[in-house]
């Protein structure tokens, strides 16, 4: 069989291949013309784009931005292009974008009531700088999750941030939050240092208290004294007064922030042994996930002053904000009990054998790595939340759907649709887009980091 | 020298080679996008031959033995499997591939089919044979492998080393000319190694035409007539094993060797 | 771990109700259960406080009074002088609608743009992207008002219809109308009906079932069990002699002709709408709510089914294709006999999560007005009788059920075909 013998003595060298493989003809034979089928699908696809942007682009582009009123957008369009259909009127955006994104947040608070008009001659900036800062500080004190590898320094803002975010946005006295805050200090410092002086149960019971006294009972005296010594504040802003997509951020933000501890007890609830327990945990989670989110703001809106002691009033945005973490601790619990189930049971048995406790070994390993695993659950459940704000204009909110329907009420912009539901699409898009594109990024990243 | 670990007496004697071209291939190149892969091809299998295909990952041997049986299109030469011309035609293709039977790395069982299933899917859809004798055959070809006892058990109930067996017997069940093995051994532990090449001991003595991408030089030595080296996308050298492994000639050759055998 | 002697015997302590593991996790338990009981005590008489000092006892006697409200899409009869009860569930009735006329579209727009998402073709597969990215992060309510803008701005008015040179013609044959006003379809009509049976006596839940209706899904019932006999019978054959022999056209037949001579022996046709005036009479009018609602919740979950169905082709490794075309089997019969079998499985969870979604989702009916379950009994019916808690509490209760069951499906579905694994 010695036919078969063969040895190369020169390598052959790489050849190109045939023109037909490679560059734009065959990429656009592999991708866009193989085969009668896939080259009438290419033809139908190009004709479907060029009817859409033949519609959509002169609407867009050809439009209208500086008018007073509708009827005057029109008068415009015929004098320009001779009809009044293909043509937008940005001019309602360029009227009323302040309003869609603040609602009614006074720009300057020092001149009582007033939503538009000049500045008082003591105001230097008006006050969305306020919204503005919180959301600025909101990704400054998120980075530290978000990217790996920003100073650990910043996670003082993160610590901060729940305090000093409804001091922005509501304003008032500076020693409010920094009282609040001052109530978890001494919960840490009892937690950190008594169990030296006292046992570790004692010292959890007494921290607890002493943090409940200082709030409830201490703070009422020292914050007004701390007020009148120091008055440093911001004018306050009524929850009434806030709407557009301010609000559809600070609910979501708020209601993803409040939800996620919640959900991490839930979850943790409901992967445990106790029965009780777990029963509990399922029954809650399973009810709220069973009831659509406009049922929860139903409760809030008609129900859930009933439920709190007689003479309880908070206002409706607290209302909203409640049952929307409530409704976002459940999803999130199971976004976190995802998180749980895909930690290797090793985990769990390599924690024990170290000797940890339940609650160390919760905090030390398996937390960080669950909650790591569903960071990009979490996000997609923030982008649910965020999108369904938009319900709170069904009972009377004026989030951005509520608002275009107050403009369109309005004498002058009767009638605008399509002008207003595009710069509310775009700007949701821009936002739930960026944060799916963001999550994705994560997940691959964890991936790799997995490996 | 890692030698085959198999309790079977190997009988080369029965291992004959005819006169008969099962495939022969001539001046075949393939790219991948702008990656010439496989360069100027050209080889001639004999009905009987046990060929094993070895060289260093990337070196293009996997995407040869998928390109006889139109896993991948190549671009240029010529494929021709027992008598059929490879090309795009439907019937052609049809044709070959229930000529040539394949076996994975990663078994790729079915694994919402019974392990009978597994077997008797392709010759009820594709021979149009009866069940009972799509059965019958079927669970010859398990107890040839020896797990006819597992007949009725999920893919995913078996360890791995059966599972290969049982994709060899799925491929033995549309009764091919040729077989073609993919690395059947790599993704095993080392102990399941030993029952997956058995088996294929037991096929080349039957007189089975196989073509093998292995590193299983033990198999190569013992099994194969004759071992072909591929390197960045061609072959570099072929040669009878006793030949091969003792006296290569290719610098290439000898640096591979020294690396896969040499700790 | 053995012990060689026993443990020394304790006396009890109390702090071993926190430390020893014997009684510590009931400790936590019995803590867990005051404190669920103690805040649901606080609730509960926080509740009764401020429902007495209000005058308004828990108590359900509204639901017989007349609710006195119109409901303009019902497919069971109801006036304004029925009761709230009844009201309740023409709402729920119409709940049920939009959601099972939602999830069959979406369930069809959604695999179709699923696959295509998968094409070869470039260009298709960007256009699907696009749509799934565009419905998916926009607000569902968004989309909703939009539908309804588009069918009220857009369409022409019934007007529009009138005179020698019309501006807007009927389409389909002189058949179907779209109207701002709605869209008006043929309706079914039998010249030989048999009639209809009343269920339920007087009660609120009382309903007109058409005769002519049941008999046509009896058929249909009989039909689909003859076919699924002939296939048995195809499968008997190829199992004996390895030739299936082709039995589409027999199924076909089976399907079509017994129903058709039904139809024709109760004397079926249809009633089409006709422009009376300034309004079309006749047909079924489908308003725009149903349909602004019913498109908007397909379109927007099509999206998502899209990217389940996308997912669950994906799921299926390379290596099942590949071993199946080297065993040569042709690709249609890969997709049906080993690529379908395995992606359901992975497609059908998150599919029904998703028909569920879908029916919460119908509860944003609200904001177009279609008197769905949300739109009487937590809209209408509890603004007038001003009982928010019944009303909330029990709309809650209604969609919870629906859940329940929807997830009792699901499990069962998880269950039956759950890979056997070791």
């Amino acid at each position: 069989m010695s036919e078969h013998k063969f040895v190369r003595t020169e390598m052959l060298p790489e050849q190109t291949p045939p023109v037909s493989e490679v560059g734009v003809i065959g990429w656009m034979r592999a991708n866009l013309f193989s085969g009668w089928f896939n080259s009438i699908l290419t033809i139908l696809s190009l004709l479907f784009i060029y009817y859409i942007l033949s519609g959509v682009v002169p609407w867009t582009f050809q439009s209208v931005w500086n008018a007073g009123s509708l009827d005057e957008c029109r008068q415009i369009m015929k004098a320009t292009w001779g009809e009044t259909h293909g043509h937008a009127c940005w001019a309602v955006i360029k009227d009323r974008w302040l309003q869609l994104l603040y609602g009614f947040y006074p720009p300057y608070p020092y001149a009582p009531g007033a939503t538009v008009g000049l500045p008082p001659s003591d105001a230097w900036l008006p006050s969305y700088f306020r919204p503005n800062l919180a959301l600025v500080l909101l990704f400054v004190a998120l980075s530290p999750v978000l990217f790996s590898n920003v100073s650990r320094k910043l996670l003082i803002v993160s610590a901060a941030y729940p305090f000093l975010m409804p001091w922005l946005m509501w304003g008032g006295s500076l020693w409010v939050p920094v009282s609040a805050a001052l109530g978890f200090v001494i919960l840490f410092a009892i937690l950190k240092y008594g169990p030296s002086v006292m046992g570790s149960l004692v010292s959890v019971i007494v921290a607890v208290l002493a943090a409940l006294a200082w709030w409830m009972v201490l703070s009422g005296y020292v914050t007004p004294v701390l007020a009148d010594l120091m008055p440093i504040g911001l004018p306050e802003v009524q929850s009434r007064q806030f709407g557009g997509f301010m609000l559809a951020v600070l609910l979501g933000v708020v209601a993803i922030g409040l939800s996620l501890p919640i959900g991490v007890v839930l979850a943790l609830g409901r992967q445990s042994d106790l029965l009780i327990v777990k029963s509990l945990c399922v029954g809650f989670i399973e009810t709220i996930r069973g009831v659509p989110l406009i049922t929860l703001l139903f409760v809030a809106s008609v129900l859930l002053n009933y439920f709190l002691p007689p003479g309880t009033d908070f206002d409706i945005i607290v209302r909203v904000m409640i049952m929307v973490t409530i409704f976002a601790s459940a999803y999130n619990a199971e976004v976190v009990r995802g998180g749980l189930a895909a930690l290797p049971k090793g985990q769990y048995e390599g924690a024990d054998s170290l000797g940890l406790n339940y609650w160390q070994a919760q905090r030390l390993i398996i937390m960080p790595q669950a909650l790591k695993i569903a960071i990009p659950g979490i996000v997609s459940t923030f982008i649910g939340v965020f999108k369904d704000t938009t319900l709170v204009s069904i009972i009377g909110l004026l989030d951005p759907i509520g608002l275009s329907q107050g403009i369109r009420s309005n004498a002058e912009w009767n009638g605008i649709y399509w002008e207003l539901f595009a710069f509310i699409a775009v700007l949701f898009f821009i936002f739930c887009f960026g944060m799916s594109r963001y999550s994705m990024w994560l997940e691959r990243k964890l991936q790799t980091g997995h490996r | 020298m890692s030698d085959l670990a198999t309790d079977l007496n190997i009988d080369r004697s029965k291992m004959q080679v005819s006169d008969e071209v099962a495939v022969e291939i001539t001046g075949m190149n393939k790219w991948f996008g702008a990656f010439h892969v496989l360069r100027d091809i050209d080889l001639t299998v004999y009905e009987g031959e046990r060929i094993v295909i070895a060289g260093p990952s990337g070196s293009g041997k996997s995407t040869l033995i998928r390109c006889i049986n139109a896993l991948e299109e190549h671009q240029k030469g010529k494929i021709v499997v027992d008598g059929t011309v490879l090309s795009n035609d439907l019937k052609n293709i049809d044709r070959i591939r229930s000529e040539v039977g394949m076996v994975f790395q990663h078994f790729n069982l079915f694994p919402h089919l019974t392990i009978l299933e597994n077997c008797t899917l392709a010759p009820i859809w594709v021979r149009k044979v009866p069940r009972r004798e799509a059965v019958e055959t079927a669970m010859h070809f398990l107890e040839k492998v020896k797990i006819p006892e597992q007949a009725n058990k999920y893919p995913g109930q078996l360890s791995g080393g059966q599972q290969q067996r049982v994709a060899i017997a799925r491929s033995l069940c549309m009764k091919p000319k040729i077989m073609l093995f993919d690395e059947p051994t790599s993704a095993l532990d080392p102990e399941m190694i030993k029952e997956v090449l058995d088996t294929m001991i037991q096929l080349a003595e039957e007189g089975m035409t196989m073509l093998c991408v292995t590193h299983e030089m033990g198999f190569a030595r013992q099994v194969a007539n004759r071992v072909i080296f591929m390197d960045q996308g061609q072959i570099v050298e072929q040669n009878e094993p006793e030949e091969f492994f003792n006296n290569p000639q290719s610098e290439r050759t000898k640096l591979f060797l020294s690396q896969i055998l040499g700790h | 771990m053995t012990t060689y002697t026993d443990p020394p015997k304790e006396s009890f302590r109390l702090s071993m109700l926190l430390y020893d593991t014997r009684y510590r996790s009931m400790t936590i338990q019995i803590v867990a259960l005051m404190g669920f009981m103690l805040l649901a005590a606080w609730l509960i008489s926080n509740t009764i406080q401020n429902l007495a000092a209000l005058g308004k006892p828990i108590e359900f006697g509204f639901f017989t009074e007349a609710a006195g409200y119109d409901i303009n899409q019902h497919i069971i009869e109801y006036g304004n002088q029925d009761t709230h009860l009844r009201a309740s569930f023409v709402g729920l009735l119409n709940t049920l609608i939009v959601a099972v006329l939602g999830c069959v579209t979406a369930t069809i727009v959604g695999v179709i743009i699923g696959v295509l998402r998968l094409s070869k073709n470039w260009l298709v597969a960007r256009i699907m992207t696009v749509y799934v990215e565009m419905f998916r992060n926009v607000p569902l309510l968004l989309w909703i008002l939009l539908a309804m803008a588009i069918l009220i701005e857009s369409l022409p008015q019934p007007s529009a219809f009138r005179g020698e040179d019309p501006a807007a013609t009927m389409k389909l044959f002189e058949s179907v109308a779209i109207t701002n006003r709605g869209l008006y379809i043929p309706e079914p009509l039998f010249s030989r009906s048999l009639g209809d049976v009343h269920l339920l006596g007087q009660s609120s839940f009382r309903m007109d079932v058409s005769l002519d209706f049941l008999a046509l899904v009896l058929v249909l019932v009989l039909s689909i069990f003859a076919t699924r006999k002939v296939t048995a019978r195809a499968e008997r054959i190829q199992n004996a002699t390895g030739l299936r022999p082709t039995t589409w056209y027999i199924n076909l037949g089976l399907i079509v002709i017994p129903s058709t001579i039904l139809l024709i022996a109760l004397g079926f046709h249809l009633g089409y709408p006709e422009l009376k005036g300034f309004n079309f009479q006749g047909g079924t009018h489908l308003r725009n709510s149903l349909t602004a609602l019913w498109l908007a919740l397909s379109l927007y979950t099509a999206a998502f089914v899209a990217e389940i169905v996308r997912g669950g082709i994906l799921a299926i490794s390379h290596g099942q294709t590949e071993a199946a075309s080297a065993l040569g089997i042709r690709p249609q019969r890969i997709m049906r006999l080993v690529v379908l079998p395995q992606a359901l499985r992975v497609i059908i969870p998150p599919l029904i999560s998703q028909y569920l979604n879908l029916t919460k989702n119908s509860s944003l009916a609200i904001a177009v007005g279609y008197m769905d379950i949300t739109g009487t009994l937590g809209g209408i019916t509890m603004n007038q009788t001003g009982r928010e808690l019944e009303c909330v509490l029990l709309l809650m209760l209604v969609y919870l059920v629906i859940s329940l069951i929807i997830s009792a499906v699901m499990n069962w579905y998880n269950n039956r075909v759950k890979l056997v694994e070791r």
